[in-house]
């Protein structure tokens, strides 16, 4: 199978060509290594995680992904161009959004207007005419709206439309988080463990919601989570890191076979 | 009304004999005026009777184009939508009967209906519906066509027999020429004695039953309950319980085409209150259950509430409760206490109303259970004009309701009008009107036992008409009331409800039939006490952990040694009194068999189930160890043990017979 080809996963999804390549990554703080010459891809369309114990360096992955750190040594590739350094939000614009590892939203403001935030990168004009709320500000806001909307419906948020996040439990809390990377309408959706924190019915829910969003909009997820039978159950392919290394990289049943990956993270197994 | 059942039946009225000439009288009439409305997308959409007509044609076309016959069964499976309201009709004018199935049915019970009624078509609402048909679909070899209503998350299924609603009706609008004629042609076979529905009962003993409703038992009860409430093109409903249920079907399609009315559906299950406040219907029914969850919410919000406005709520409840219920009859209430009134509407009614969606209700109705009376004469002193019905699917819903400045809490009223009512010897209530239904489907034993040949109807339900009044209340299931070993009677539904009067319980099931003392099951309200243990510091993680804490216990003894004290002075009823109680560990629950969907309480399962705790009840252990099966929403299934603590209550002398 060339890098090019696309195909067809067993559940009748088409997986297209290459979206993001990370060709030798190499990222460190000072003297410590994070992420030790790392290359892997993202193919259009699929669920990709990335697993490895804790400190392995899958969140900092995470960052050189959206821009938040710049790796010494690497190349980053985007839709075919490689990518200079450049801001998060510069990178946001191009259709990279993400979710948190401990939940980042405004606490003071409603769900509505929390998932509004994130499609500031599709909001052109400027303060002053946001301000009056006049012309092309008013057009503006109800076509964000609308799509804001669509998302809150997907996600069987309406009922929480206007509770301040805050006063929400945590599991709903994970969803509206979704849903404001999701109201962006991403090419490449980054989630920092969605799961985190959950129990076994929230788990399930989010997974559905995770697979729907892959579904129904074709957008391309890149994960990264601790429960390894839902890494197992909803993922095309998996990178596993540990040490800032990659120590292996496929199917979940190819993961899974793996030697080197069951000694150092899924355990020995016993039976 | 008059005459028998059998011999005098009561002509159409106009010619209006079947829902789909309703429709089309509304789109004539009403063209313009909303007819359905539903919260999508955050915004509220409507469509007119017109359009409505447009929709049902396009739909029913579509099902002619997929080969539905007259006569067959199609099951609808969702919550409240519109487009599941119209898809009823527009089934019915294929000539094929619409079967709405409750939306929360695990598989199993899904499969035991469908294949009863060996339905042909489904029309279900979403992925979830559908898998669920999709699961049980090699036990039903009669199920042929799948239609689905919402697209998300079915692109990958196979669509040989599956087919989108807008599918079905894209295509009955580009067959329109060929197929208008046959579907005409159809409607015009249909009369009064067409079948109009057919709605599954709960059944809070053994299988559920297939009762058919023609369309003079729709129409007519819809025409009478709706003259008697002077139900009208302006009123508005919201669409909330479950369609499967012959109260939906009457005030959402039966009275809604009867009289032109608009029904909105919320958003999703969990925005009802929301879109009750912004919708602001003024036509509601809700079942106890649904008021007393109002007003614990309210209760338990006023105690978050500053010092001033809590004084402020309870100095104009309390002249609420004293004048509020006698203005709402029209009964003398002096100037000043009526200026008083006028100025707790300003500050606490009026609001307190419109944050209930309650500001335009103009007729309330609730049924199906007791209600408190304390909850009832609440809503009252408001000014909301609540009263209670008495129904039965059998009867198109009516058998008995309160007429305006008739209303109290603790009957159900009087005769509907066309129903006559008899109480046989045994206390039974029997009944007869022309909304009584045609018959069971599949099974002429029940017919017969429930129907006799006059027409009249048993109800299963003991009861008495009050003297000076002519209202008749209800006192129990007949085959539930039993004696006591002393021969003293038991009625264990009229004990429970003054149990379930009280906001920490939730649920009460009695036990003492032909023994010589009563004991209890109690299930506690998770919201109620949730909330007091956490204003108390009272730690918990669980319903279990909650129903084990002894201040819990405490508390709810109290509530049953209150009960008891009121029991001891009803002469027929003081052998009723609980000797020893304990809190369930688990709620009962419909997914579990031990209610039924209405949520009433189905007593022989709960009674086989739980059989070792009715022993320890009814033995002097103070602790049980029990270990009870439950099942998931999914349908697989767990346990779960604890070790229960048996409270003994406090009984009081009996208070001497009355002569």
């Amino acid at each position: 199978m060339s890098l090019d080809d696309s195909y067809t996963t067993p559940d009748g999804r088409t997986i297209g060509g290459v979206l993001m390549e990370m060709k030798n990554i190499t990222l460190r703080f000072g003297g410590v290594t994070a992420i030790e010459d790392i290359s892997f891809d993202i193919r259009e369309g699929e669920i990709r995680a990335i697993i490895g114990p804790n400190g392995a360096g899958k969140s900092s992955m995470l960052n050189v992904i959206n821009g938040f750190y710049h790796p010494q040594d690497g190349e980053i590739w985007y839709k075919g161009e490689r990518r200079q350094a450049m801001k998060p939000h510069a990178i946001a614009r191009q259709g990279i959004a993400r979710t948190f590892q401990n939940i980042a939203l405004f606490n003071g403001m409603s769900t509505l207007d929390n998932i509004m935030t994130g499609r500031l990168t599709h909001m052109k004009s400027n303060m002053i005419l946001q301000a009056i709320w006049k012309g092309p500000a008013e057009r503006e806001e109800t076509v964000n709206r609308e799509k804001v909307e669509e998302v809150i419906d997907f996600l069987e948020i309406q009922s929480i439309r206007k509770t301040p996040v805050g006063r929400l439990p945590y599991g709903l809390q994970k969803r509206v988080e979704l849903a404001r990377a999701l109201a962006a309408e991403p090419s490449l959706l980054l989630l920092d463990e969605p799961m985190a924190g959950m129990n076994v019915e929230e788990k399930e829910d989010m997974s559905r919601f995770i697979l729907d969003v892959n579904d129904e909009f074709g957008t391309t997820i890149a994960l990264i989570e601790h429960d390894m039978g839902v890494v197992m159950d909803i993922s095309d392919r998996v990178v596993v890191m540990d040490y800032g290394k990659k120590i292996g990289d496929g199917t979940p049943a190819e993961v899974r076979a793996n030697q080197e990956v069951i000694d150092a993270y899924l355990g020995v197994s016993h039976d | 009304m008059g005459g028998t059942g059998l011999t005098t039946k009561i002509a159409p009225t106009d010619g209006l004999d079947t829902i789909p000439k309703l429709l089309a009288r509304n789109a004539d009439l009403h063209g313009d005026k909303p007819a359905s409305r539903e919260k999508e997308f955050g915004i509220w959409q409507s469509w007119s009777w017109s359009e409505v007509a447009e929709e049902v044609n396009a739909l029913a076309l579509g099902l002619l184009a997929i080969d539905l016959k007259p006569g067959d069964h199609v099951a609808i499976i969702g919550r409240n939508r519109p487009a599941l309201y119209w898809a009823m009709v527009a089934v019915q004018c294929t000539g094929a009967v619409p079967v709405p199935l409750y939306q929360d049915a695990v598989a199993d019970e899904m499969a035991f209906v469908l294949d009863h009624c060996s339905a042909r078509f489904v029309i279900a609402e979403n992925q979830e519906q559908v898998d669920k048909v999709l699961d049980v679909q090699d036990q039903l070899p009669g199920l042929e066509q799948v239609v689905y209503l919402e697209p998300r998350g079915m692109r990958k299924y196979d669509h040989t027999t599956l087919h989108a609603y807008r599918d079905i009706q894209a295509e009955g609008r580009a067959g329109h020429d060929r197929l208008q004629p046959i579907l005409n042609e159809r409607m015009s076979t249909q009369d009064y004695d067409t079948t109009c529905v057919m709605l599954y009962t709960s059944g809070t003993t053994g299988r559920p039953k297939g009762v058919v409703l023609s369309n003079r038992s729709i129409i007519e009860a819809s025409r009478t309950s709706a003259d008697f409430d002077n139900l009208n093109v302006g009123d508005s409903v919201l669409a909330y319980l479950p369609m499967a249920w012959v109260g939906d079907f009457i005030f959402s399609v039966g009275q809604c085409y009867w009289t032109g009315f608009c029904v909105a559906c919320p958003e999703s299950p969990e925005t009802m209150q929301a879109d009750l406040k912004e919708i602001g219907p003024s036509y509601f029914f809700a079942p106890p259950r649904f008021f007393e969850g109002l007003l614990t919410t309210v209760m338990i919000r006023m105690e978050d509430a500053s010092n001033f406005k809590q004084k402020m709520f309870r100095y104009f409840m309390d002249h609420a409760k004293a004048v509020g219920g006698d203005m709402l009859d029209g009964k003398p209430v002096g100037t000043m206490d009526r200026l008083k009134y006028a100025l707790g509407n300003m500050f606490v009614y009026g609001p307190l109303k419109n944050q209930l969606g309650m500001t335009r209700v103009r007729v309330g109705y609730t049924a199906g259970e007791a209600i408190g009376p304390e909850i009832f004469d609440f809503y009252r002193s408001l000014g909301i004009n609540l009263k209670q019905l008495y129904g039965q699917t059998e009867a198109s819903v009516y058998v008995t309701v309160q007429p305006d400045g008739e209303v109290r809490a603790d009957t159900v009223g009087v005769p509907a009008p066309g129903v006559e009512i008899k109480i046989d010897d045994t206390g039974e209530v029997y009944y007869r009107s022309a909304g009584t239904f045609v018959e069971y489907y599949k099974n002429p034993e029940a017919t017969a036992s429930t129907k006799d040949a006059d027409g009249w109807v048993a109800t299963g339900d003991a009861g008495f008409f009050e003297e000076d009044t002519g209202h008749l209340k209800i006192i129990d299931r007949a085959k539930d009331v039993g004696k006591m070993a002393d021969g003293s009677m038991f009625a264990p539904k009229y004990v429970e409800n003054k149990l379930k009067f009280y906001p920490n319980i939730l649920e009460a099931v009695l036990f003492g039939a032909n023994n010589d003392k009563c004991v209890a099951f109690i299930n506690i309200d998770l919201e109620a006490v949730g909330n007091w243990a956490e204003r108390n510091n009272i730690g918990y993680a669980s319903y279990q952990e909650l129903a084990g804490n002894a201040q819990v216990l405490d508390a709810v003894q109290g509530h049953v040694e209150e009960v008891n004290a009121s029991l001891a002075n009803d002469p027929m009823l003081n052998g009723c009194q609980i000797h020893r109680f304990l809190i369930l560990h688990k709620e009962l629950d419909p997914d579990d068999g031990e209610m039924t969907r209405t949520r009433k309480v189905r007593r022989r399962i709960v009674d086989e189930k739980y059989n070792d705790l009715i022993v320890a009840l009814n033995g002097d252990v103070g602790e049980i160890h029990t270990e009870t099966e439950v099942t998931y929403e999914d349908g697989r299934k767990g346990s779960i043990s604890a070790n229960l603590q048996i409270r003994d209550a406090n009984v009081f002398p009996r208070r001497a017979e009355a002569a």
